[in-house]
């Protein structure tokens, strides 16, 4: 169905549905618990584990497929997000204009870098687009102010143009919408004491992420995908057949490029501020991260690592020890106090300890990432299917003979 | 082992109380007016404090100051600040009867996840104050962020113009000084200590706190007959700063002037007494080194470079006044140590944001907008400055004499420190000696000032 | 002139910090076939050597001055290191002067100790997987490790002066025979750039003329015959993993004068000295030395006012523009060889 195989179908309608009723499920605990801590289900963070999401689709259209290894990512969300930014201050609050010019300017910069780094492979081409990256970032920190807005980011004030807009200065900032459909608008439904939140942003995000992911799943299944897979196995091979392979290796960086410009350029519609950090090195990383916490060249392994990191950043980094003490209030105090020194360095300010302790853990057990970490479950439960997981079981089993 | 009433025994029963009830706290805009107005029986603000990256320690300080805080709001402790405030609206209930409590998050000195961490609270966590932070970057984005969603922002450390300059916002208030007064306070002691007739060679962080600092204390200095020789802008976290230190011995530069702040401030300073300039002799005059703005921290990383360093500050545990001593001996005897001024600056903002929504009688924050403009009882102005934006919220007791919340700009005015590195600290906590404390009026402008020109308040936004 | 040979000066200071890192991370990559992306960890971990040592020698116990008071208004403690105790004041006093160079010998046998556990315990298990997951592994690795030390001793960098004899600067230029006081320069940067000259050349006549050394460099070209050959070069190996290690820790000790070391700086160096390697070429260790040298030099250039001037903000980018442009021109970086990491 939709040009899907079965499998493939199945897989894409469960994202689907996992996707359009996040509200529900990341919020599992009833609001004012003291569980309520580990609820996710907020506009806020939704939009981020789709966008980026999305943005960790398209790096593994690169990494996954042709196992070209990018270090510079980041640049590309960095530029789709400042480019969104200044099409809201000339043109129009409408995020469609925004989106495009995103996507058109990032794929323009993919172009160019990938060019000249898949000039180079291996370790030497991570190193190229490391370096553009971070020369990305140095002068949007910097030098480029006038464009940038620096430290501070590039954000809307009251006296831009916004030409489609019609003229006029507001009184207050205007916010980002979709044929008058504003982007922050919410809709809550309490159910007992359950407290669930709908935004617009987030469903418009969800969206997009969905046709994605379905272009996603083309590319991987098309004789273009089997072409990018054929590159990850065995480049010589491909060249002594005479076959240029550096068209097709281009393609890709330009498509994983533009994913990253359109993930960028949903940031900004989502919260208009464009920063310069969102293209340094540590970035660009954090979406290697994510795919190889997922699963690399999987389908769905790198929206599952994108969440996961996210969820550590903004739920675990909020608990501190006064909520440790309300969780454990019920035992006696010694205890108590013992189980808060014990959790202590792992949560709050240790959130990066944790996230670490987790990094090793996965990649040292679970060489497939998250994806081959639920197959493993799978089996437990039908052992009698050998050939369990498809197309997924395939990906990661190829990711684990190494590369060399 | 004696069971007072502690912290932890009001958050059990506090907890218990949450666990029975188990209802939101707060309400969405469209119910009540305005965003997260609270409806039970606590009140959620929301720290949001750089946990990890160079500034964690600052952070950690903050935190520190908040918990002391809402602890003192909620009649804990010995009060602190309460006692000694001018407005003695708050009596240890809480805000408005309602507990305080609060939620905490992680900036990394990054405005991107400054602005996540601060959503979060006011999405999910339903915070209706924001504060904390400590550089302007992340200030200035959470603060437009407040303004768009509907809450108030108290700007914890940000010392750049442009946080009540060109970006201020009528939710944003600032009690922290900024480059402007430390331009206008640090000079003339300058000029006393080391003459009018001096050549001054800047090394400033590039970056936009970097670039306003530069240009106010430039101006300042050359208004009292100073030139200068140089400016050179070095990349933020350079670590080693030798290629930009020789450029000076040659420059016949006879003041170097560091616009640089944390690990760069430490940094830059410690490379350049290394490199010998302070034994310098240039011009027939001492060879002199400045850091305009100080915090306790750099300068216990900074070690013993700092021995006789000119700075400025917004607040120091070692003035006498009352309110200060107050607050010092709460801080110390919780903590052990004496607060910072970025503590101090935390602290403060908490206790002003409770009582402008008491005056207020509302958590609406325009109401609350209202109270800190002195529109709803407190109004007054500064004596002896002859100014029609001379007016504003005047409060006293707070560790920096009578001190004036200007309507105009959402920006404090009072007391402004010249410090000095101390020649021979007795403990880790006198690094720093108080010089001057310079006036308020020598440290006054205009809100149109063309190094605070291009803003707009705005108008205060309620979220609905 | 003086311009020039001061920033040549402070560009081979620098090129000898990103040398030595990138001496380690060669040496771990030509052996082992590893990615260390915790090695900037191991390098901060050595400034720590320092700190620790540091804090040990000024353990004090308190003893009271009622003649000052504190903070809080209570008698002053004044604290009296144990060191001064059992050593007389005046050598007690000299013995804290000189912890930094005295942490060298803390260092070396500490840092072969995490190198040996690091391999034996974890990277061990990663020869046979890809590469990317070597660099998730070890920069997990890394995170953990630096967030340990921040849960001991916290973000704010720790002051960790030289001796008081290395402190000040000498009249370099005089030496040279220049003008009087036209080249200063701190002595302390002139030790650490000749500690490191010393290293690297430690490093180099230890796989040159020793067996031990002869049998490694064997093992790095062809590791399969060697072994054949019957030699136990796995053992050699995981000490080799101690020696880049500690040659990682020797490098941060004895940079903790020059930066006030704090628990993020391996991640600051990390990125450098990658791009240090990659231009000197994967698994050419004088290609990593020259490379280090050389971006350090020229960081330095660019730095200068005149340079600035003409091209705002090259500082910042110079070293990654340097980079493209070796890559550019030659494949495999100044010095590598052929095949090696271009999967």
């Amino acid at each position: 169905m939709l040009g899907l195989g079965k499998k493939d179908f199945t897989l894409f309608l469960a994202v689907a549905a996992i996707t359009l009723l996040a509200p529900f499920i990341l919020n599992p605990f009833p609001t004012g618990s003291g569980l309520a801590q580990f609820n996710a289900g907020y506009p806020d963070l939704m939009q981020r584990f789709v966008i980026y999401g999305i943005f960790a689709i398209g790096f593994n259209i690169l990494f996954g497929l042709t196992g070209y290894l990018s270090f510079g990512h980041a640049a590309f969300l960095g530029l789709g997000s400042y480019s969104a930014v200044w099409m809201f201050k000339l043109l129009s609050m409408n995020v469609i204009p925004a989106l495009i010019l995103s996507v058109i300017v990032a794929g323009l910069f993919a172009l160019v870098i990938g060019y000249i780094s898949l000039r180079r492979s291996g370790i030497y081409f991570s190193i190229l687009t490391l370096a553009f990256a971070q020369m990305a970032y140095a002068l949007a920190y910097s030098v480029l102010t006038p464009l940038t807005n620096g430290e501070t980011g590039l954000q809307l004030t009251l006296d831009d143009p916004r030409v489609l807009d019609g003229g006029g200065r507001p009184t207050s900032l205007p916010v980002t919408e979709l044929f008058g459909m504003e982007m922050r608008d919410t809709a809550s439904l309490g159910l007992g004491a359950w407290d669930f939140t709908f935004g617009v942003g987030f469903y418009f995000c969800a969206v997009v992420m969905l046709i994605s992911f379905y272009l996603a799943i083309r590319i991987f299944r098309s004789p273009f995908g089997m072409m990018l897979r054929a590159v990850k196995s065995n480049q010589q091979r491909m060249n002594y057949t005479g076959l240029n392979t550096r068209p097709y290796t281009l393609a890709a960086f330009v498509i994983s490029g533009m994913y990253a410009g359109l993930a960028g350029g949903l940031l900004a519609c989502m919260d208009p501020l464009a920063g310069a950090e969102r293209m340094q090195w540590t970035a660009s990383g954090e979406v290697v991260l994510m795919t190889i916490l997922g699963g690399a060249g999987t389908l769905i392994g790198p929206i599952l690592g994108a969440g996961m990191i996210k969820y550590f950043e903004n739920i675990f980094s909020k608990i501190n020890d006064a909520v440790l003490h309300q969780w454990f209030a019920a035992l006696p105090d010694g205890l108590e106090d013992f189980l808060v020194t014990i959790i202590h360095p792992f949560i709050g300010k240790g959130w990066h300890l944790t996230l670490g302790l987790m990094f090793m853990a996965v990649v040292i057990f679970l060489p497939g990432g998250l994806v081959e970490g639920g197959q493993r479950v799978g089996r437990l439960f039908r052992r009698r299917d050998r050939k369990a997981g498809g197309a997924e079981a395939q990906a990661a089993e190829q990711r684990r003979t190494p590369a060399e | 082992m004696s069971r007072h009433f502690t912290r932890r025994g009001v958050l059990k029963s506090g907890a218990v109380a949450g666990a029975g009830l188990a209802l939101p706290t707060y309400l969405r805009a469209q119910e009540s007016g305005f965003t997260n107005a609270p409806t039970g029986d606590t009140v959620i603000l929301g720290f949001n404090v750089p946990q990890t990256g160079a500034y964690a320690d600052e952070g950690a300080d903050e935190l520190r100051a908040f918990q002391l805080a809402v602890e003192h709001l909620n009649g804990e402790g010995d009060g602190g600040m309460l006692q000694t405030f001018s407005e003695q609206n708050l009596d240890g209930t809480g805000i408005l009867g309602k507990r305080v409590d609060y939620v905490t998050g992680d900036t990394q000195t990054k405005s991107d996840v400054a602005r996540a961490s601060a959503q979060s609270m006011i999405q999910k966590d339903g915070a209706i104050m924001i504060s904390g932070g400590s550089s302007s970057g992340p200030a200035i984005a959470v603060q437009a962020l407040c303004q768009e969603a509907g809450v108030i922002f108290m700007a914890g450390l940000t010392h750049s113009n442009d946080t009540t300059g060109k970006d201020k916002k009528a939710n944003g208030f600032r009690h922290f000084f900024n480059a402007y007064m430390s331009g206008a306070a640090l000079p003339p002691i300058l000029a006393e200590q080391y003459g009018t007739d001096r050549r001054a060679y800047h090394l400033t962080a590039d970056y936009t706190w970097g670039w306003t600092q530069e240009e106010s204390i430039k101006a300042a200095t050359e208004a009292l007959g100073w030139e200068t020789a140089n400016t050179v802008l070095t990349p933020v976290g350079a670590g080693d700063f030798s290629s930009y230190i020789t450029p000076v011995l040659q420059s016949g530069a006879d003041v170097l002037i560091l616009n640089h702040y944390g690990g760069d401030m430490v940094n830059s300073l410690t490379q350049a007494v290394q490199f010998g300039l302070r034994d310098r002799q240039v011009n027939g005059k001492n060879f002199e080194i400045v850091v305009p703005l100080y915090s306790e921290l750099m300068a216990a990383g900074a070690g013993e470079a700092i021995k006789g360093i000119y700075g400025s500050m917004n607040w120091n545990w070692q003035l006498q006044d009352a309110g200060t001593q107050a607050f010092t001996r709460s801080f110390g005897e919780k903590y052990g140590f004496p607060p910072s001024n970025a503590a101090h600056t935390c602290y403060v903002q908490t206790l002003l944001y409770a009582d402008a929504v008491t005056r207020a009688g509302s958590f609406n924050p325009c109401a609350v907008v209202e109270a800190l403009e002195g529109r709803t009882g407190g109004s007054g102005s500064l004596e002896g400055i002859d100014s029609a934006s001379n007016e504003g919220f005047l409060f006293d007791g707070m560790g920096n004499g009578p001190t004036l919340y200007r309507a105009a700009d959402h920006q404090c005015f009072k007391d402004v420190l010249v410090v000095r590195g101390a020649e021979n600290p007795t403990t880790p906590y006198d690094n720093l000696e108080i010089v001057e404390v310079t006036p308020v009026e020598q440290v006054w402008y205009e809100p149109d000032h063309p190094q605070f020109a291009g803003g707009d308040l705005g108008e205060c936004n309620p979220g609905a | 002139m003086d311009a020039i040979i001061l920033q040549i000066l402070n560009g081979l200071d620098k090129g000898s910090a990103y040398a030595l890192i990138a001496l380690g991370l060669t040496l771990i990559f030509g052996t082992l076939g590893v990615v260390n992306f915790a090695h900037g960890a191991l390098f901060m971990i050595g400034a720590f050597c320092a700190v620790t040592l540091n804090a040990l020698l000024g353990m004090s116990h308190q003893v009271e001055d009622p003649t000052r008071t504190d903070f809080l208004g209570n008698p002053l403690q004044v604290d009296v290191p144990y060191v001064q105790d059992i050593f007389g004041e005046a050598l007690g006093a000299s013995i804290i002067d000189w912890a930094v160079p005295l942490s060298i010998l803390l260092a070396i046998p500490v840092m072969l100790l995490i190198g040996l556990v690091m391999e034996r315990g974890l990277i061990r298990h990663f020869y046979k997987r890809p590469h990317a997951d070597q660099i998730l592994v070890t920069f997990g690795l890394a995170i953990v490790l630096q967030e340990i030390i921040k849960a001991i001793y916290g973000a704010n960098p720790i002051p960790t002066p030289a001796p008081d004899a290395f402190r000040g600067s000498v009249d370099f230029g005089q030496w040279l025979g220049f003008q009087a006081g036209s080249i200063i320069y701190p002595v302390w940067r002139l030790v650490y750039f000749f500690f490191s000259a010393l290293i690297i050349a430690g490093v180099f006549a230890f796989l040159q003329f020793t067996t031990f050394g002869m049998v490694v460099r064997a093992g790095m070209a062809d590791r399969e015959t060697v072994g054949l050959l019957g030699i136990d070069i796995d053992r050699r190996f995981t000490l080799m993993f101690g020696i880049a290690a500690a040659v990682a820790g020797l490098a941060g000790v004895m940079y903790t004068p020059i930066l006030s070391p704090n628990y993020h700086m391996g991640m600051d160096f990390l990125v450098l000295s990658f791009v240090v390697v990659v231009v000197g070429g994967m698994g050419s260790l004088p290609g990593a030395v020259l490379a280090g040298f050389l971006l350090g030099i020229l960081q330095s250039f660019a730095s200068m006012n005149a340079v600035k001037s003409l091209l705002p903000g090259i500082d910042q980018i110079i070293i990654y523009l340097v980079a493209i442009a070796i890559l550019l021109l030659r494949p495999r970086g100044l010095m590598g060889r052929k095949g090696v990491m271009e999967e």
